[in-house]
This record gives structure tokens, sequence and C-alpha cells, in this order.
């Protein structure tokens, strides 16, 4: 059993840690106090094929594996919040779903442009009355002769008005229950497909949050993705995926908080000594490193057990649960180790900290990931 | 097209520290990179492959560590990588260095050979036009711009004050300075190449066509005699006096480190 | 005055004299001062190596300046430089004259000619020395260099080849007195020029505009906060910097005070810099702003307030009054560039 990163996933590594330095860092505070989409780091993201890592090369991806793709989140995450989870939702949610589900011309049409990062992908699965009740889908899906007919809406929906394409699910039978749901590829301007407000948010400020609004909105019978009633499994399935890439943004943020508070402790002096020098910041130091490395060794385990083919949703729901927790606990008590500087925007850990709250709610609770791992001990 | 770059793997001096204490260089820890001017050099081969399907190869000498220099290049891109590496070759100064590598290239084919300016630990910007006159081909170095104009590079070539566009036929070796050009990322896909499909060819003592007398230590016209580490920062002078006396010791000081 | 070449001893201390546009390089007056320590201790001659296009009345300049003897090399293939035909001049007369020690200037020309000089006669090569001295007992040549990114120094010796060739930072050596009375044996080369296919072409020549630089890799900045006040402050900072070639930076406070632009910003907000030089006027040294600049090689500091924490990191701590200092200081770097 090595632990040590191959020589490839390294410079993956380093590659995504010069991008983020280079390319996110100089837009992270803006992206935050403007609620501003990142769109230069994200169409440089594009243009270097970071937007299709897992993806094999045939479909026009990086053929790379998932550690490699998490790793870009984790480091991104170190800088930016915002730009992590834009990473994750477009990578994990929307362009997975067609990858497990999709049929040959599906992937072509739709997963090509996502992964050669010509093309943004979003996930719209929660609805104002479906949330961790996500079974109580209240969007409509008919048919129609040669067309499917959706009239609904769907809210918090990350990068709501900024994708092209949309993995969205809807009661095609509602007298099914569960199996009544089915999943759908819907692109931007199709008539009767819009916007409603975007949120203002208490983190990950830049992200695209927003409702999607179906009023009398046709797609084509072809757009079904998998088979019909099979719709929520499918979203369960993808979730589990999506729950790597939200544990490793939190990793990342808790991780960027660390390195900042490493440098200001070193650096910050009272009482004549740099506050590095007192045993309660040291203690402190010691306790968030731990955990952060615990916690690194259950996100890289979920991607190797996702790669191998066998059953990962509980390492998935494990490493988001400890990531979540972790980030936000570490979050907070590197604002509290920069004392009042931790509370001033210019030191970035209390944006860390704002933005790490959400890793413990969406793509499933802390609630729901004890559900899902509880469940499996206890079949 | 067939173009040869030539990289170096530095220590990032920019990042180095001076021992607070016992005023040595501490080395460890100091990140390996690839030579800023050297990867403006290999960016430059690149868009020529985008633009004209030139083939590129990189070459690097050094200790073997230095492949991880050659995975970059060919995750960026380059298709052939080679590594020239042997105890022999070690103590090399500019001219044995550049007597080994230009011995190495005469092993390939090329039209253009690219080298950076200069190392960011040696600084001596020698090895690039010395290799251009083991090869006795021409060389234009400070590149700024490249072309390729049929049969020939066209280049605008940085002054003090001025720039000459010049223009040379091929086989010819440029030297490109960093503001050449802004070098591209890595792919990941790139680098799962670069570790997984691509090779790296090693060329050790034997593979390379270049007399004893020309290598290593003893091949080296100079030596190095001794080596200081910068003087250590010491304590700040302050002064609270006259305006003219002030200005009189500012004036002192920056002659004192050749300001002025 | 024209002599024989037997006026060129072997074993000379040879200085490429630079010149472009028929002007002398000021780098070329440097290396003759030097030159001429180095000769004194070897007990021999300083001669100059000066290469153009009608270009002769410039051997006063270099006699004036310490060159005792000239080799001219005077011929329309050196008009405007280019390696090869320089480089086969030059090599020529080391060939021809045996010297022990050749001096460049460390410009884009001096260090792109060495060394294709240094590989043609197979020999050893310094470049950009800071420092040069014959050894008291050995007479050994000694080049000392910054290596390493400037972290380090590093003495050179080339035991065994001749001529022992480096090229030589401009403004590090000093030049001597001109002595107008001087007289110096001039030499014409007599070698050949050869065209062959490593001659380039020149297609164009493009003379510069100055240019603004990204501050960040300005080797000299003069940097204000809110101690300078107004624009009148700033205006004086920006002459100082224009004096001493480098670039204005600013703090956070005068950028939120609307004295400065944000891409003047130095600090943990702004931009990190680490030139030669940083001069703070007027900045309180606040950590935010250390964060960006305390990398820098040397710090001057000029502050009214005695306790301000920018003096815990500046070299030199000035405690004064910035509007009168830097005009003065201003007109001091004047009188002595001019």
């Amino acid at each position: 059993m090595d632990f040590n990163l191959s020589k490839e996933h390294q410079m993956a590594r380093q590659l995504f840690h010069d991008f983020a330095v280079k390319e996110v860092e100089p837009w992270a505070e803006e992206t935050d106090e403007l609620h501003r989409f990142p769109w230069e780091a994200v169409r440089k993201m594009q243009k270097y094929g970071f937007m299709g890592i897992p993806f094999p090369k045939e479909i026009g991806g990086q053929g790379c594996d998932t550690l490699t793709y998490i790793l870009a989140v984790e480091e991104i995450a170190k800088i930016c919040g915002t730009t992590a989870v834009i990473l994750s939702a477009h990578t994990s949610l929307a362009a997975d779903a067609i990858y497990i589900n999709g049929t040959d011309e599906q992937k072509e049409k739709f997963l090509r442009p996502l992964v050669e990062g010509k093309k943004l992908g979003s996930f719209a699965l929660t609805e104002p009355d479906a949330g961790t009740d996500a079974a109580g889908q209240q969007t409509k899906v008919i048919s129609d002769g040669d067309e499917w007919l959706i009239n609904g809406n769907k809210i918090f929906i990350t990068n709501g008005e900024v994708a092209d394409i949309y993995v969205a699910f809807g009661m095609t039978d509602k007298s099914s229950g569960v199996r009544g749901i089915s999943a759908f590829i819907i692109e931007k301007e199709t008539p009767g497909f819009s916007f409603g407000p975007c949120e203002k948010k208490m983190g990950i400020r830049g992200s695209s949050t927003c409702e999607l609004v179906f009023d009398n909105c046709r797609i084509p019978k072809n757009n079904l993705l998998g088979r019909e009633g099979k719709g929520f499994g499918i979203a369960m399935s993808t979730l589990d995926g999506g729950r790597i890439g939200i544990a490793a943004q939190a990793l990342g943020l808790a991780e960027g908080a660390l390195d900042k508070t490493i440098q200001y402790v070193k650096e910050r002096k009272q009482f004549n000594s740099p506050i590095a020098k007192y045993q309660n910041t040291q203690f402190v130091l010691a306790q968030m490193k731990t955990e952060i490395e615990a916690t690194r060794w259950l996100v890289y385990n979920a991607c190797v057990k996702k790669d191998s083919g066998k059953p990962f949703a509980t390492e998935a729901a494990m490493a988001k649960l400890k990531a979540s927790q972790v980030a936000s606990e570490v979050t907070r008590e590197c604002v509290q180790l920069h004392g009042g500087y931790g509370y001033i925007q210019a030191f970035h850990v209390e944006r860390m900290m704002r933005d790490a709250k959400v890793t413990e709610i969406y793509e499933g609770t802390s609630e729901v990931m004890k559900m899902v791992i509880s469940g499996n001990l206890l079949k | 097209m067939n173009i040869i770059v030539c990289v170096k793997q530095v220590p990032d001096t920019t990042e180095v520290r001076i021992h607070p204490v016992k005023g040595t260089l501490i080395r460890e820890g100091i990140p390996s990179i690839m030579n800023p001017d050297d990867k403006a050099g290999l960016e430059a081969a690149l868009r020529l492959k985008d633009e004209m399907g030139a083939h590129v190869s990189v070459i690097t000498m050094g200790p073997r560590q230095a492949d991880e220099v050659l995975r970059e290049a060919l995750a960026m891109g380059a298709d052939k990588a080679y590594l020239i590496s042997d105890p022999e070759f070690s103590g090399s100064d500019t001219w044995a260095t550049s007597s080994t590598i230009a011995a190495a290239i005469t092993k390939l084919e090329y039209d253009l050979v690219i080298t950076g300016r200069q190392a960011i630990d040696g600084d001596t910007a020698q090895v690039g036009p010395e290799i251009a006159e083991h090869l006795n081909i021409p060389h234009i170095s400070y590149c700024e711009e490249l072309k390729i104009d049929g049969d020939e590079v066209v280049v605008k070539r940085q002054f003090e004050d001025r720039y000459q566009i010049l223009s040379v036929s091929m086989p010819a070796l440029i030297t490109a300075l960093g503001e050449l050009n802004e070098p591209r990322y890595m792919t990941p896909g790139g680098i799962f190449d670069a570790y997984r499909e691509k090779e790296i060819t090693l060329w050790t003592r034997p593979d390379i066509p270049i007399k004893d007398e020309n290598i290593g230590l003893k091949g080296s016209p100079t030596r190095v005699a001794k080596t200081n580490p910068k003087l250590l920062k010491q304590p700040g002078t302050k002064i609270e006096t006259g305006v003219d006396e002030s200005v009189q010791f500012i004036m002192e000081k920056l002659k004192e480190k050749f300001i002025l | 005055m024209r002599d024989c070449d037997m006026s060129i001893k072997e074993n000379a201390v040879f200085v490429y004299a630079e010149q472009v546009d028929n002007r002398i390089t000021p780098v070329s007056l440097e290396l003759l001062g030097k030159a001429h320590d180095l000769a004194e201790k070897l007990g021999s001659q300083v001669v100059a190596l000066l290469l153009g296009f009608r270009v002769a009345e410039l051997t006063n300049i270099l006699t004036s300046y310490g060159a005792q003897a000239i080799v001219l090399a005077d011929h329309a293939d050196l008009g405007q430089y280019r390696t090869e035909p320089f480089t086969q001049v030059i090599s020529q007369i080391i060939e021809r004259y045996q010297p022990e020690i050749v001096l460049f200037g460390g410009t884009s020309i001096g260090r792109d000619l060495a060394p294709r000089v240094a590989g043609r006669v197979h020999t050893g090569l310094t470049a950009d020395c800071t420092s040069l001295e014959i050894e008291e007992d050995s007479k050994r040549f000694l080049m000392t260099r910054p290596a390493f990114g400037g972290n380090l120094l590093a003495t050179i010796v080339c035991p065994e080849h001749r001529p022992a060739m480096a090229t030589v930072r401009p403004g590090v050596m000093v030049k001597r007195e001109p002595n107008e009375t001087a007289v110096a044996e001039i030499v014409d080369f007599d070698g050949i020029i050869v065209e062959n296919s490593l001659f380039t072409t020149i297609r164009e020549i493009l003379k510069k505009d100055v240019s603004k630089h990204d501050i960040q890799d300005a080797k000299i900045i003069v940097a204000g906060g809110r101690g300078m006040h107004n624009t009148e402050g700033f205006a004086l900072l920006q002459d100082l910097a224009d004096s001493l070639g480098g670039e204005l930076a600013s703090s956070r406070a005068a950028v939120d005070a609307g004295l400065q632009d944000k891409s003047r910003q130095v600090g943990q907000t702004g931009i990190t810099v680490r030139p030669l030089l940083y001069i703070a006027c007027g900045i309180s040294g606040a950590i935010q702003h250390l964060a960006g600049m305390e990398e820098s090689d040397f710090i001057i500091a000029i502050n009214s307030d005695p306790t301000a924490p920018i003096f815990n990191v500046a070299d030199v701590g000035v405690v004064g009054d910035a509007f009168k200092i830097v005009p003065k200081l201003i007109e001091a770097i004047r009188r002595e560039r001019s």
C-alpha cells in the first residue's frame, strides 16, 4: 500500500498549484466581494483541459483519473472556494452523469463539448420543496409526440446562469413515486427555459447559484438521459461522485486557511515574540494539521475506490462528512489565530470560513452523509 | 522542420535564503524548476509546432533527476527528450558543457536550436553562443521575437537602446529571452502522456562523440576557486540629523551599493 | 601615432572598446581603468581593441582613459555590430598578439561576442564579474561574480588557457581621470574578414522608446505612503525615481486616498517586489506593506516619525522630513550622474 502520489500526480498537483496562484488568486477577492463569476480563470481552465480531466481522450477528455481531477479541485480550493466548486459541479455532476448514463450520440453531442472545455455544465435536482427529500420532485415532464414537455422550477443550481448544458430531473410518472423520476439533458436557449433570480450567499459568492424555470419547455425525446423512471438512481449515484469533489473543495479550503495562518503566526509579534512561539498557537496548529491529514486520506481513498469500479458511496460520504466538518472548524480556528486581522477581508481567512460552511450542506447535507454511512453499516 | 530546445533544471533562486546565523546558503527544500528563459524557448518551438508541424526535441545535461524537467517539456507538448547524464560530465564549466551538448546535438537532425539566454543559477549567458560555435552554425542572442521565413530565421534582437531585426539561414541557434512569450501550462493529459506514453533517451559518456579532454572538470578552462554567500544583511543604521547630512549619508550608501 | 606591431607586447591586458554609433560605451572606459591596475600588477600593457567603420577618432578618448596601445579594425563589415565579423576580427587579434587577459563589458553586445570568441579560441570566459584582482604572490587572475541568482559570490580562475576572458558588469569598475596628454600606439588590424554562412543580415534597426515597465520587475523603486500627503508629494517622488532610473510605487494608504493607481500598490493586497533598491518615503511600515517589499536588497526609509516600524526593516533609516530631504537628494543624484 503506497501512500505516495505517483510522479504524474505530483507533477499534476504542481501544475494545479501554479495555475491557482497565477490565474485564480488575482481574482479571488473580487470574485467574493462583487459576487462575480471568475470568467478569466474558468476560460483558462477550459483552454488547458481542466474541465475534462477524468474523461477518456476518445471523448475529448484528458485521459487522467479521478485522483488527478480531485487534486485540481483541492489546489484551486486552497485559493478560491468559488472556482473550485465551479469545476466540481461541472465535472462530477454534469459531465459524469452524461458519461455514465449517456448514449454514444449523447456523449458525442453533449459530453464532448463539456470535457473539451467548450461548454459549461450544470446539474439541476433541487426544488423549493425537494432538498434532502430529493424524491419529492414537483417538476412535471409529459411525453408529447417526439418531445418532452417540462414544467417546473429548480433552485440553488450551481453554474445556474452560466452553463450551456444542464442535466435536470423531473417526474415523468407521479404514480410511481421514486421510480417515476427521469433524467434529461437540456440546453440553454431552449424556448421555455429561463432563469429566475440568482442568490446572494454567505460564501462561494462568485458561484452562479440560480433558479431555473421551465415553462412549457420542449426538448427532443432523445434528450432523455438513461431509461425513463431511472432518474432518481442516476441522481443519487452521480451525487456519490460529486461528494468526492466537494470533499476536495473542503480539504483545499482547510489547507489554504492553515497555510495562511502558519505564515501569519510566524510574522505577527505580540509581547516581543512571534505568536508562533506560544503553546496555544502551536497546539491549535498541530490539531488542525492532524485533522487535515486524516481528511486527505479519506478523500484520496474515495477516488481510488471510484476508479476501481467498486462501490464507493460510503467512502465518498465519509470523505465529505469529515472534510466539511474539518473545513468549518479549521477555517474558524484560523480566523481566531489571526485575531483582529482574521476579521479583515484582506487576510482571506474570513472568506474561507464563509466558503467552508456550504460544504456541510450542498450535494447532501452532513446529516444525509450520516444516513448513507449508517445505512451501509447496518445493512 | 526539426527544432532542438536545450533546457536546464535549476533551483528556483528566487526562493533561496541565507541562514540567519551561519550566513550560508540554505539549498534544501528549494524547488527545482525549468529555467525561465529556456521555457520561453520551448514555448517558441511549440508554437512553431502548432503553426507548421515542426518536430520538437528537448535536450538537457545534468544529474538523473533532471529528467523531471524533460517530463515537463514533454507534458507541454515536446515530442522527444534526451538526457545527457554521466558522472564524467560533472564539474563542467561553460566550455565543457557547451562542447558536450553540441556533440550530442550532432547525433540529431535539426534546422533550429533554441537555448535560453541565461540560467538563473549560473547567470553566464555563455552556453548558447558556445554551442553554436562548436556546431559551426550562426547564432542570434537576446531574441525577443522569432519568425520563420522560408529557410531563414528572422529575429528581433534586443539591445540596450534599440532592436535589430536580423535574419540568418538555418541551421542556426537562437537564445531566447524570457520576454519572448508567455509559456503555456502543461495539460493534465499531457502530464500523463509524458510519464506513460513518451520516452526519455538517456545518453551517457559512451553515447557522446567527444574527446575526454573537452569534458567534465578536466575539460574546463575555468575553475571555481571559492564561493562566499553574499554578505548577511547587517542591522540597519538609523540617523536623525540635518537635511544636508542626511542627503550626504544617503548618497554615500547609494554609491557603496553601486546604485550610482 | 602609428607604429609597427612590435609595440604590442605579449601577455597584455586587452579591453574590447565597445562603440555604438561612434560613441564609446561607458563600461569600456571603466574597463580601461581596471585594466590599468591589472597591467601594473602583471608588469604588462593595456591595449584597447576598437572595431567599427570610420571610428579612428575614438582612439583619442580611449587613449586619454588609459589605453597604452590600440588595435584598430576599421572596416565596412564592422559598421553595425554583428557576431561573426566581430568574432573573426577579435579571434585573429588574439591569435596574433597572445594577450594574457581580455575584458569585455557585460552589455548585450559583450555577452554575445565574448562567448563566441572564447569558443573560437578555446579558452575560459567568466561572465558578469563584479571584481577582478591579481592575487599577491601567485599572480593568479581572480574573477569574482555573483551566482545562484545573486545569492552567492563565486571567485573563478582560468589556470591554463589563455587569454583569460571576462565580461564585466557595467557600473562596477572605476574609470580613471582622463589624461588629455597621454599617447598610445595605434596598430591597424591586418587580418581578413571572410564573409560566410555565419554572417547575419540586418534587415532593420529600430530605436527603442522608453516604455512603462510593470513595477514588478523594477530594479529601483521609490515608494510613497500617507506621509507624502498629496500629489505634489508624489510628483517629488516620481522625480526621485526618474533620477535613479526607477519606478514609482505606493502603499495602500496612498492608493485608498486616491493619490496613486492600484497598479502601483506594494503590499499584502498589492504587488510583492524585490528590487535592488527600495526607498520608502512617508511610509509607516505596517505589516501589510512590509509583506510586499521586505525582500528588497537594500531598503532606505525616510520618515519623520522615529518610531515608525519601517525602520525595523530598513538598512538605512533617515528620520526627517521627506519634503525637505528628497529635493536635495534629487539634486545630488543628478550632479553625480552628469
